[in-house]
């Protein structure tokens, strides 16, 4: 409020939004956050209090820091903040706001606490404490593991409370009248005779007054718009191709890039011959960049062309050049040397595993190869690199590592680093990395002044993309009066958070848990019951792929498990339930079991798999059946029940979850990435297709709400799907499906 | 070369083998038609030549002289919406969005020829088109709904 006039007149660009005079309420009072960005860029005149709500004559515009991949992030956040402001949807726009250190994800930390979902102690509470101070101390705005739900819950919903009373205030000092006595609706505050104040007219008054304080969240019994079917904010413009997306912005005067980089990703570039490619119709410039060439032309596909024509020498892959010395690396990693954690360790599985007798041991290897992100809109960026300022349009998970790097490529300082975050056409993960922010930064500042979009072609993009881990499980187990009596899981991957926060600059201390994710904090009560985590040593370059350690190890965990039962001969529902301690995830099983009529078995021919993970502190269970018919198989049904307690939109939620479990099954059945000679070998979808509407299954969702809680479901829906396709398939067929894509093993309709 | 992109007449210079993706999206500014993968294989550029449902990325410019082209954002507007893309908003099909421009151009191309798909026929039509975030289910729904919205006309 003190800076209130000071602040010279500029237009406060928030995406597409040019706000030209306003104030913005937050959560300021709640939990005061650090500096409020929104008061770098209001004109003079105008005062800004807090970060999230933006009120000008014209309007009102929430701010909605998560980034929006799809999964209808902007709408979900929009809708907490709408709740307590007392609006609706439709009068609001959103915008992501700029990145700043007030942005950052309090529901991460918590996820990165060493504890289970489940562990709710003082010790697990106080971990996940100082892991907030921690990522509040970075600033890490980040977009990513399934958290804007959950990071925003209380935070948005107090934004918008905040916002709201204080407006109340402002009316009370203008009339004269008690705040305590007047309503809001609709955008208004309604004073005890009746009379409307419109928010837009009390913004500017509001802004003066120190905001109020010491407020209470409404129950979700007085909800309004959170918990029922909103209409997403940016459907009618997908539905009607008017949608910008990233690949779409271009400044006047931009000029199209596109790169070549080593296929063997990290490897030198030896040198390169350009005489065809300069000339050729609209090249304007070949230009290197870190690890490869640029070619910037008038028109994406002339600058594709000529890229295409580059006679290149590439340099050798930092990473072994032939996928057997990938699976050979894994497998040399189950010993004491590479143990990385061994966080669930219950009863004595020495005893009880090495000991047995025999008939009553099961063991088993498991794998799951690399995987590409391939977002359907291939990586792109537009950057301007001006004397003393960089503006970045990217749709990126990470505005704030963008900054940082881009400040550290041209040394010009962070402050005048300008990330405006464009919307996603897909990410899964993949935008968490910023090579193309990067890259065409290299670019742009070789053509200083001049707008450079960087387009990747799709090649480009699927064989430079950094991977979901290649992993590897053994596993042990026993079995004893129809019952598990024993699971020993080890997992052997290359540490995704060293490789993908390395290329940061940041180590990443003590165990990676995405090693054992989706498998060491399953709430069963096996009575000799072990998950131990092997760190392999770098390989390819990895990342963040939707789920991440869970993606692998909910399939190898509960597959086992699965081989487990049935080798014990129990029913595979009821001895998952009978292990189950923990009731929300009981609840879950409970639900599919319902959903898919469990009892009543599907006939001659079919199979019917059930499958169980909690990943992201949500307990997922799914049932899926299948048909083996004379041109493979054929997925018919999926159930799928999950614990989030609450669900924001039970429209997005039903979609999020169909079209995850799609996504999961796709990869599952028909995607890997290999590397030969040191190259990804599948370059464009048709050799890495994921499923097809005619393959994709009829899916019913459920989502329960029993647990305290509140949950982001971007990616939980993911790791029991591949397990629960395995299991069905073992019931249809017999055949034990232990390695993805499966289709390695088995066909698929 | 002469060229009718959205019912508006268009004089372009550029080469024979340039793919009408591009074409559209560069050289005309069509943005709502989307690159995906350049090769036929996701369908995200799909338009309308001539009434029927092409790839655009694997169309060349050459053969688009004289050509009437349909883009998502002639098909209907946000104020004058097709029947497809009624239907599209209504069952909120769209998580990314970036595929449905093409899935909506498929799925009119299929319903301007096949007015009342059965299932199969909705299958086959649209299995071209990828959709990586796995709308299908809702894609499917809207096929229908868009369907039965057609006949009553």
């Amino acid at each position: 409020m003190g800076r209130a006039g000071t602040i010279a007149r500029r237009t406060f660009m928030v995406g597409s939004v040019a706000v030209m005079s306003g104030v913005a309420f937050g959560y300021y009072m709640y939990r005061k956050p650090g500096p409020n960005p929104l008061l770098d860029d209001l004109q003079e005149g105008e005062a800004a209090l807090t970060p999230y709500v933006l009120i000008n004559a014209s309007g009102i515009t929430l701010i909605t820091p998560r980034a929006d991949s799809g999964q209808g992030a902007y709408s979900v956040q929009a809708m907490m903040i709408a709740e307590e402001l007392d609006v609706d949807m439709d009068q609001v726009s959103v915008s992501p706001g700029v990145p700043s250190p007030v942005y950052y994800n309090t529901a991460l930390a918590a996820e990165s606490a060493p504890f289970r979902p489940t562990d709710r102690s003082t010790m697990a509470n106080t971990t996940r404490g100082v892991m907030d101070a921690v990522m509040k101390f970075t600033g890490m705005q980040l977009t990513g593991g399934s958290t804007t739900v959950p990071d925003g819950y209380e935070k948005l919903r107090m934004a918008g409370a905040v916002a709201r009373e204080t407006l109340k205030l402002a009316a009370g000092k203008r009339t004269g009248q008690d705040p305590k006595k007047m309503t809001t609706e609709r955008a208004h505050v309604i004073l005890p005779d009746g009379t409307r104040i419109a928010y837009t007219d009390l913004a500017v008054e509001a802004a003066q007054i120190e905001p109020a304080d010491h407020l209470a969240l409404r129950h979700h019994s007085k909800w309004r718009i959170m918990g029922t079917p909103q209409q997403r904010l940016d459907i009618v413009a997908k539905s009607t191709g008017t949608l910008r997306y990233g690949i779409d912005f271009e400044p006047e005067g931009v000029v199209h890039a596109t790169v070549r980089t080593n296929p063997r990703k990290g490897g030198v570039m030896n040198g390169y011959d350009a005489t065809n490619a300069k000339a050729m119709r609209g090249v304007k410039q070949v230009l290197p960049v870190t690890g490869g060439v640029a070619v910037v032309a008038d028109n994406t596909w002339r600058a594709f062309a000529a890229a295409e024509a580059i006679d290149i020498d590439w340099g050798a892959a930092p990473y072994p050049a032939e996928m057997d010395a990938h699976w050979q690396a894994l497998s040399d990693s189950f010993n004491d040397d590479h143990l990385d954690s061994r966080k669930r360790d219950d009863g004595d599985v020495a005893d009880a595993a090495y000991d047995a007798p025999e008939g009553t041991v099961v063991e088993a290897e498991y794998r799951a190869p690399y995987l590409a992100h391939a977002p359907l809109e291939p990586s792109n960026a537009t950057v301007l690199v001006g004397d003393d300022r960089v503006d970045v349009w990217s749709g990126t998970q990470v505005p704030r590592f963008v900054q940082a790097n881009i400040a550290k490529l041209t040394g010009i300082n962070v402050d005048n680093i300008h990330v405006h975050v464009q919307m996603m056409g897909g990410s899964f993960g993949q935008r968490l990395e910023d090579d193309v922010e990067r890259q065409a930064t290299e670019i742009a500042m070789q053509m200083k002044g001049t707008p450079v979009k960087l387009t990747y072609r799709r090649e480009e993009d699927m064989t430079h993309d950094h991977p979901r881990q290649i992993a590897m499980a053994r596993g042990r187990g026993v079995v004893k009066d129809g019952k598990v009596h024993a699971l020993d899981l080890g997992i052997a991957m290359p540490s995704v958070m060293s490789s993908q926060m390395g290329r940061q600059g940041w180590t990443v201390p003590g165990p990676d848990l995405q090693i054992v994710a989706g498998a060491w904090e399953q709430p069963l009560s096996i009575p000799n019951y072990r998950v131990s985590g092997y760190r392999a040593p770098e390989l390819a370059p990895i990342s963040s792929w939707r789920s991440v350690g869970a993606s692998t190890n909910g399939f190898f965990h509960d597959v086992f498990l699965d081989e487990l039962i049935h080798a014990a001969g129990a029913d595979p529902l009821e001895e998952r339930l009978r292990l189950m301690w923990h009731k929300p995830s009981r609840q879950v099983l409970e639900a599919v079991a319902e959903m898919s009529d469990w009892a009543t078995r599907p006939g001659e021919g079919r199979g019917r798999g059930v499958a169980f993970c909690t990943s992201f502190g949500v307990p997922v269970a799914e049932v899926i059946d299948v048909t083996a018919t004379p041109d493979g198989i054929r997925i018919d049904n999926v159930w799928v029940a999950a614990e989030v307690g609450r669900v924001i939109d039970p429209v997005n939620f039903e979609n999020l979850v169909q079209g995850g479990v799609i996504f999961a099954l796709g990869h599952a059945i028909n995607c890997e990435i290999t590397y030969a000679d040191g190259m990804a070998e599948q370059d464009n979808f048709y050799a890495f297709e994921g499923l097809r509407m005619r393959q994709a299954p009829v899916i019913e969702v459920r989502g329960l709400e029993n647990d305290i809680h509140v949950r982001g479901m971007g990616e939980p829906m993911v790791p029991p799907a591949a397990a629960a396709l395995s299991n069905a398939i073992f019931a249809a067929t017999g055949q034990r499906i232990r390695e993805m894509p499966m289709n390695r093993h088995i066909d698929f309709v | 070369m002469k060229l009718t992109v959205d019912g508006n007449p268009h004089d372009v210079d550029v080469e024979e083998d340039m793919p009408l993706l591009w074409l559209l999206r560069d050289e005309l500014g069509y943005k709502g038609v989307k690159y995906g993968c350049g090769v036929a294989q996701c369908g995200a550029c799909t338009v309308h030549l001539d009434g029927v449902a092409v790839r655009s990325c694997q169309t060349w410019a050459g053969d688009a002289e004289g050509a009437e082209i349909t883009t998502i954002e002639g098909l209907g507007t946000p104020d004058a919406l097709h029947a497809v893309q009624e239907a599209w908003i209504a069952h909120q099909v769209a998580q990314c969005g970036y595929c449905q421009s093409g899935q909506m151009m498929q799925a009119a191309s299929l319903l301007a020829e096949t007015p009342a798909p059965t299932d199969d026929q909705i299958d086959e039509a649209m299995s071209g088109n990828l959709c990586r975030c796995g709308t299908y289910p809702r894609i499917r729904a809207a096929v229908k709904t868009a369907a039965a919205k057609l006949s009553e006309v």
